[in-house]
């Protein structure tokens, strides 16, 4: 008679009773633990972890851009959009600008752009929420057109936006949302309109 | 002695800042000497003040652009983005020492900044005489 169970087998191949009993036990530990271990990664696989959208950097991005607007968060626009922006021929008609890259410089920003993209930043809320609002078959080129973001600022009326010397655009998201820039955060803790310091008070 | 060290220390400063201000000017005579080997003749200052300031029609808003639309008439303070209002430091290298120090940025503003301005590219002549004019203000 073989003792331990873990040796499995008996001489006719087969488990007996108690070798049998070893083996649920061990099932149901593995199953308890692993309740909670897929709670946690959830928590990493399936919801996001962070608050705002990935506030990442990139040198060439920034100069390339950011020279005549806040260089906008990749976390905001899904890739298709960032492909469709960073085509030449959209950049020489940029919104009206002429914002014209060479080709070194368009690839390198486009990559930056795609690789951070709203789709590929799961593990941050905003950007999820952006990515699930956008209809497949839309390609969203404004960041205030994007549904969820059309959304959210849909109350504001437009005195404190377009009719507010020191905001005049929606596409201006670091005059009001001051952690934008440095932190990529969007809360509505961290607004502050110019101009409208009570904005919470006016608006439900 | 100490006096001796100060004169030292001052002419290390002095020797600094001369290297610093050959080094820019460097590119801009790199880029100057580029263009005319592209066709271009002597440059002017003078005209390249006057084009400046000339004004230019677009059938996009604003219908009518200038280089001061933007970048305001005095080079020593700084500008602002006609659409986003974004600051766009001085161009005035005696106000902004990083101007003209940087050969991609150079071309890279001349080719948007003539499209957007002009209506098309500026050529070798018109960007030296820019350059001429900007880099003695």
């Amino acid at each position: 008679m073989i003792s331990s169970p873990f040796l499995a087998v008996n001489n006719a191949g087969r488990m007996d009773i108690q070798q049998e009993n070893t083996l649920k036990k061990i099932i149901l530990l593995v199953a308890l633990w692993a309740i909670p271990a897929t709670a946690m990664a959830h928590d990493i696989l399936g919801f996001p972890r962070h608050k705002g959208v990935e506030p990442v950097v990139n040198k060439k991005y920034s100069s390339s851009c950011g020279e005549c607007h806040y260089a906008y968060h990749p976390g905001l626009l899904p890739s298709r959009s960032w492909k469709k922006l960073l085509e030449p021929k959209s950049l020489e008609n940029h919104f009206g600008d002429n914002a014209e890259l060479s080709e070194k410089d368009r690839l390198e920003v486009l990559a930056f752009l795609t690789e951070n993209a709203s789709e590929t930043t799961w593990h941050f809320k905003r950007s999820v929420k952006i990515t699930q609002s956008i209809p497949e078959d839309v390609t969203p080129l404004r960041i205030s057109e994007v549904p969820y973001i059309k959304k959210k600022h849909m109350e504001i009326p437009r005195e404190m936006v377009k009719d507010n010397p020191k905001v005049r655009s929606l596409a201006q998201c670091n005059k009001c949302h001051t952690e934008a820039v440095e932190k990529g955060q969007f809360s509505r803790t961290n607004v502050d309109i110019p101009n409208f310091r009570n904005w919470a008070d006016l608006i439900d | 002695m100490r006096n001796l060290k100060l004169l030292l220390l001052c002419a290390a400063i002095v020797g600094c800042a001369a290297v610093a201000v050959y080094a820019d000017n460097s590119v801009l005579s790199k880029v100057l000497e580029r263009y005319q080997a592209e066709g271009a003749a002597s440059f002017s200052a003078e005209n390249g003040e006057k084009m400046w300031t000339q004004k230019f029609n677009s059938d996009e808003e604003p219908l009518i652009r200038s280089c001061t639309t933007c970048h305001g008439t005095d080079l020593s303070k700084q500008g602002s983005h006609a659409k986003t209002g974004k600051i766009i430091e001085a161009l005035a290298p005696s106000a902004n020492p990083e101007r003209f120090t940087d050969e991609e940025k150079i071309e890279k503003w001349f080719n948007r900044n003539c499209k957007w301005t002009l209506g098309r590219e500026c050529t070798v002549q018109e960007k030296g005489d820019f350059l001429s004019f900007l880099s003695s203000k």
